[in-house]
């Protein structure tokens, strides 16, 4: 059997480098959370989301520091966001959070702006002042009205979400 | 004209009568996989012959097809703008469907008929009858590591196929293109969600390498013991076993999307 | 005439699909004993050992092995009476991804608990008594036609069968090792009193070593002793016998060849 100690290596390699792209894909890629040392929660209402999608990152400054959990809607009908962000953070009481857009027509994410208030927000706790995203097809809706241009081009020209 | 449909009816019933052939096989394929023994050792050298050999094709192919789908992506995205969700395109792509489609049809053709050919040459060289007159099922010794070994395999080399294209469409994207590397991995991490996609992944490769693993043992058991017969044996495992993949594939996107 | 048959046929007729390949033949080979069944090509020589081993399945008659009836079987119970028998197949049938050793020790491996030691002393010693030596790491291609057909008679007799079915074990042979393998037979059946059903077409070898033939002729068997065949007087067999024998070509015995067995 001389020969399968050499196979056996291989097989052992194929299956760690398999395991390896597996759990790539799964974690790091699919965002699969092993539920270590929970994150920091915080939440946030909005009055609209526009496409924000649980998973997306939430980021200060253009650096990525959690992502977004759960989405539901709350009692009073607007839109109850989970976040989940880097327990080493100290993130005032009088920070915003705003949905932003990737780009023109990217992806949905949420930037948070720090205030400078001494006290800080607690695993759990609410954000108090949002903003909710912007919704295209309104901002060119209002800039057609305000420009007083009746009928015509500019109006069939809203995006099919 | 009629001889035409005539033969369209027989391939038609022998297609069902295959079937039911193929079915009581892989119920005594079931059978020898929940008894002892366990032919581990057999078992880790196919893993070898059908895993470990096939990389190298899997990997190339890999990198080449996320190529290509970073150039075509990115040259669709860019007349909307959107070139920033490249790393969505290549990445849903690739998980989705062509990461278990592709190495399932490469590992068919690679593994899957070099399974059939060995096989139905043991048929014909009289070694299975001679592994019955020994009192061993050739079931248990023959086709049951082969069968496992494909099914073991298979996720494993989607998954490298799928780590290879993402590369590949990396390095067009991001380094022929120039988009950003940030923005084409968090375009691709933002989009995938591993309940759905990733595992649907896994689970299109899962059943294509019971597929291929069933059709390419199966072919080879029942081929007839001469030279035709085995090459036989070996086109109707490729056929057999990429056209399968293909629809199951379409019924798997079809349930799995739901 | 036979004392007590080990293997029997009765009334079997066999087909495959439309072509038939003998009708209510019936006979049988005693224990202990060198049975030869000789015939032309086509005649079922070879249908009738895998009968006896249970490989096909006649469409009707019965085919008694040790007194068990293997038409009537299944799978499992036609396992355990294989256990009885060894089958030496006419191209030797080594599993050819594996070593003249692990073939050899093949059987020894899934049905006894020897040790690795014991494994290889048996193995050794089989491969010996059969004139085989420092095979142990060569793969059955590298072996040449006499070497694997004494590799495969050595895996058969592994486990010390009952019944050993030999499938033409001298076609392709060269005269040297015909004699070699037929000494091989007679020390078998002389050392442990194995009953031996061989199918060949060699008659000068049969007539030789065997001590009971079954003749397949087109239009019924004939049974006996080689002196009895050689003395009888019926048309057919004399036909046959005299024609096989002017066919083959005079046989060159070299110093030193294994002895012909004393008859």
């Amino acid at each position: 059997m001389r020969r399968s100690a050499a196979r056996d290596f291989l097989v052992g390699v194929f299956v760690l480098i398999g395991l390896g792209a597996v759990a790539y894909l799964s974690f790091r890629i699919g965002g699969l959370t092993y539920g270590g040392p929970g994150g920091f929660p915080l939440f946030a209402r909005f009055d609209q989301i526009g496409g924000l999608k649980p998973r997306a990152p939430v980021v200060i400054a253009g650096v990525k520091v959690g992502q977004v959990g759960s989405i539901v809607l709350a009692e009073d009908h607007r839109a109850r966001v989970a976040l989940d962000v880097d327990p080493s953070l100290e993130i005032p009481a009088d920070t915003t959070a705003s949905i932003v857009t990737s780009g023109l027509l990217g992806d949905r994410y949420v930037s948070l702006e720090l205030g400078g208030d001494t006290e800080l927000l607690k695993p759990g706790d609410e954000i108090g002042f949002t903003e909710s995203a912007i919704i295209l097809e309104r901002v060119i809706g209002k800039l057609v009205h305000n420009a007083g241009v009746s009928g015509g081009g500019a109006e069939g020209q809203e995006e099919e979400r | 004209m009629t001889a035409a449909v005539q033969e369209l009816g027989w391939l038609a019933l022998r297609f069902v009568v295959d079937l039911g052939a193929m079915t009581a096989f892989a119920g005594r394929l079931l059978l020898a996989t929940l008894t002892p023994p366990v032919r581990l050792r057999l078992f880790v050298d196919e893993v070898f012959k059908l895993g470990v050999l096939s990389l190298v094709i899997i990997c190339v192919s890999g990198l080449a097809v996320g190529m290509v789908l970073g150039l075509q992506g990115y040259n669709t995205l860019v007349r909307f703008g959107a070139e920033q969700s490249l790393g969505a395109v290549v990445g849903l792509s690739l998980i989705r469907e062509l990461g278990p489609v592709l190495a399932g049809l490469l590992t068919t053709g690679r593994a899957g008929s070099a399974t059939a050919a060995e096989i139905g040459t043991m048929v014909a060289t009289e070694q299975l009858d001679g592994i019955r007159m020994m009192s061993v099922d050739p079931i248990d010794f023959v086709v049951k590591p082969r069968a496992l070994g494909m099914i073991f395999v298979m996720p494993f080399l989607s998954a490298l196929f799928i780590v290879c294209g993402l590369f590949g469409g990396y390095v067009v994207g991001v380094g022929f293109m120039g988009l950003d590397g940030g923005v084409y991995m968090s375009s691709l991490e933002s989009a995938v969600v591993f309940e759905d996609d990733v595992v649907g992944s896994f689970l299109k490769a899962l059943v294509f390498g019971v597929l291929v693993g069933l059709v390419a043992t199966y072919r080879g058991y029942t081929a007839a013991p001469t030279s035709a017969g085995v090459s036989a044996a070996t086109t109707s495992t490729v056929v057999v076993a990429s056209v399968s993949i293909l629809v199951f594939d379409y019924f798997i996107t079809a349930l799995w999307g739901v | 005439m036979v004392a007590e048959p080990h293997v029997e046929l009765r009334d079997v007729h066999m087909a495959f699909g439309d072509r038939v390949v003998f009708e209510r033949l019936s006979c049988a080979f005693p224990r202990g004993k060198i049975s030869v069944i000789l015939g032309g090509s086509g005649s079922g020589k070879s249908t009738i050992l895998r009968l006896i081993g249970g490989l096909v399945h006649p469409v009707s008659g019965r085919v008694l092995v040790a007194g068990q009836d293997v038409t009537r079987l299944s799978e499992r119970q036609l396992f355990e009476v294989r256990k009885k028998l060894g089958m030496l197949f006419q191209g030797g049938a080594l599993l050819d991804s594996m070593t003249v050793f692990e073939n050899v020790a093949f059987p020894l491996r899934e049905h006894t608990r020897h040790s690795p030691a014991e494994v290889a002393r048996i193995v050794h010693a089989r491969l010996e008594s059969v004139g085989l030596k420092n095979v142990d790491d060569l793969l059955p291609g590298q072996l040449s036609g006499g070497m694997l057909k004494r590799a495969a008679l050595a895996r058969a007799i592994v486990l010390e069968p009952e019944i050993l079915l030999c499938d033409e074990p001298f076609s392709g042979l060269d005269p040297v090792s015909v004699r070699t393998i037929e000494a091989l037979f007679h020390d078998i059946n002389a050392r442990s009193a194995i009953t031996m059903v061989v199918v060949s077409h060699h008659i000068a070898s049969t007539m030789r070593f065997a001590e009971h033939v079954l003749l397949l002729l087109p239009d019924g068997p004939v049974q006996g002793t080689p002196d009895a065949l050689r003395r009888s007087a019926d048309p057919r067999v004399v036909a046959f016998l005299s024609e096989e024998y002017a066919a083959s070509p005079p046989r060159l015995v070299p110093s030193g060849a294994a002895p012909a067995p004393a008859r």
